[in-house]
């Protein structure tokens, strides 16, 4: 359920982002999710790859600021409702908070899943192994 | 019309007199009462006896703004504390202020320098004058204040900011002069034209400005745009503040208050005194100041003089208008900047010492821009994005607690600054007025 997500820093203007994803295409590294968030003038891309160590030295030879953060993955059946019951009403009634989070579909399956940045990772990931059983994957 | 003929027309040989009997009486006065010039004296085995002509004046070392710094707050009076009936300071090297007083002997003798100027400038007892110069701590509202109003002219004391109002306060007391910083009287036109006000149908004849770079091309598009005959004044708040020097109508040049200030240019690398009409660093020595008496102040400021009397009549040297600066600071919207300011405050926010570079910009019609580049190191980088706007929210409030100006902080890549602007230049200024 735990898996390491990349954080990089990026000005916000055109090309940073197609440099960055550049940079882990030309290294052979395969690109599962991508979020941003972004303040004006600059912005957070966050990336799930299937190789996480080689992509931080990657773009940190690169140049660029990066860095590795635990996060949540779960996957949840792609229907009404299951985020709520399955996700966020277990985090909440934990009193675990959600800095940020996102989604992505698995190929040829009828689940969605969801990365998860939370406050508190312990609780976050035993609550989510309880609510979800066997549904929770391995990162 | 000239505020002091008698002083203001003398000739070279008689003012040259005046000049050594009042310097040898300012270095008397600095040696005998302020342990800072005691000690330099004596460390080159000179006594203020020593200074018997103009030319001796080499003899003595130069002073320094960090001099301001290292004896904080009062350490370069003259005077007992009672005797001072004025403080003023403007921003320092790092973060304490450059602080200045004044006698009451001081302030009779600041608002006669500053007379002189405005009167220069075609100013008289009919006029109204507005001072947008800030009030308070900086020397340039307070200044031009009661100088105006010692030769009878109407002041209103509106300070600096609040642009509606000071263009309502033209329209309806029929403001004849107003008196600001370069970049503010375009600001000023900009805001009026916004206002469908055209300033040119007001009163409005002369402008009084300073207290920043600016160029010829401001200079006459402050007279299209607000109708006005635009006068450059220079001063600093470390000899006096404004009325060091200042234009006469015939724009040939700043004439110096020569028997007040005592002026040599000098070339900023070797220290030696450059011949008129070269170009280097302005040096003054101030000749009645009690106070505050400064012997050889390195202004930092690059300009040059010509001693030929002048088709007004006066004959009081003419500097340039000052074309640069030799050390790194900057004079934002009227405020000294240095980078080192700057420096203390990332580094105290960011808890390292982040990559930086100062931008001043200067947009058509509008005010000096500051901002500020900062690298983002895997020191200061956090995942999350609010983290890192708390610290550019911080570094920008921090500034301004430090400046009194706001600027804008901007999170860019490592090694951009170095790509885009060459390397180690802490300072890219823009506006092109030099």
């Amino acid at each position: 359920m735990r898996v390491k997500q990349l954080s990089a820093f990026l000005e916000n203007r055109p090309g940073r982002l197609l440099y960055l994803l550049n940079i882990l295409a030309e290294a052979g590294i395969n690109l599962i999710a991508h979020n941003i968030v972004d303040a004006s003038d600059f912005g957070i891309v966050h990336l799930l790859v299937d190789e996480p160590e080689k992509a931080l030295q990657v773009i940190r030879d690169a140049g660029l600021v990066c860095s590795l953060t635990e996060v949540l993955q779960v996957a949840i059946p792609d229907e009404p409702g299951a985020f709520v019951k399955r996700v966020l009403e277990p985090l909440a009634k934990a009193g675990v908070n959600i800095e940020y989070s996102y989604a992505y579909s698995a190929p040829s399956s009828k689940e969605a899943r969801i990365v998860l940045k939370v406050d508190d990772l312990e609780l976050g990931e035993r609550t989510l192994q309880g609510a979800l059983g066997g549904d929770a994957i391995e990162g | 019309m000239i505020w002091n003929p008698e002083r203001e027309t003398m000739s070279r040989s008689e003012l040259e007199a005046l000049q050594l009997e009042l310097l040898r009486e300012q270095v008397a006065w600095a040696y005998e009462n302020v342990p800072f010039y005691r000690q330099a004296f004596r460390a080159r085995g000179l006594v203020p006896k020593d200074i018997r002509s103009l030319e001796d004046l080499q003899k003595i070392p130069f002073t320094r703004k960090s001099d301001f710094r290292d004896n904080y707050p009062f350490g370069l009076l003259a005077v007992p504390r009672r005797e001072v009936i004025r403080i003023h300071a403007s921003s320092g090297t790092t973060g304490k202020p450059t602080v200045v007083a004044y006698t009451r002997e001081d302030l009779e003798t600041w608002k006669e320098v500053c007379a002189r100027n405005l009167v220069a400038a075609g100013i008289t007892d009919e006029d109204t004058v507005q001072i947008a110069m800030g009030y308070g701590l900086f020397t340039g509202g307070l200044g031009w204040h009661y100088a105006a109003e010692h030769i009878g002219a109407a002041v209103v004391p509106t300070s600096s900011g609040h642009t509606k109002r000071q263009i309502m306060l033209i329209q309806d007391f029929e403001t004849t002069v107003f008196c600001c910083t370069p970049s503010y009287a375009i600001y000023l036109a900009e805001q009026a034209e916004e206002m469908g006000v055209d300033l040119r149908e007001t009163k409005l004849r002369i402008g009084i400005h300073g207290a920043e770079p600016w160029s010829e091309g401001m200079r006459k598009e402050i007279a299209r745009r607000l109708g006005v005959d635009p006068i450059d004044t220079y001063g600093l708040s470390e000899v006096m503040g404004p009325g060091v020097s200042g234009e006469c109508t015939y724009h040939s040049g700043l004439h110096i208050n020569e028997d007040h200030f005592l002026v040599e240019i000098i070339d900023p690398q070797t220290e030696e005194p450059l011949p008129y009409g070269e170009q280097g660093e302005l040096v003054i020595t101030t000749l009645t100041k009690k106070a505050l008496p400064l012997l050889r102040y390195r202004t930092g400021d690059i300009t040059r003089l010509d001693p030929a009397p002048c088709a007004c009549g006066r004959t009081m040297m003419r500097m340039e208008r000052v074309s640069g600066r030799t050390d790194d600071m900057l004079i934002v919207r009227g405020v000294n900047v240095f980078p080192s300011q700057i420096e203390t405050v990332l580094l105290q926010v960011e808890g390292v010492q982040p990559h930086y570079v100062i931008i001043v910009d200067r947009e058509r019609g509008a005010l000096d821009d500051l901002e500020i580049w900062v690298e983002v190191s895997e020191d200061i980088f956090s995942d999350d994005i609010g983290r890192l706007r708390d610290l550019q929210r911080q570094a920008e409030f921090e500034i301004r607690e430090m400046l009194g100006i706001s600027a804008r902080v901007k999170l860019v890549e490592p090694h951009s600054i170095e790509r885009s602007m060459g390397k180690s230049k802490r300072v890219i200024d823009r506006r092109d007025v030099y």
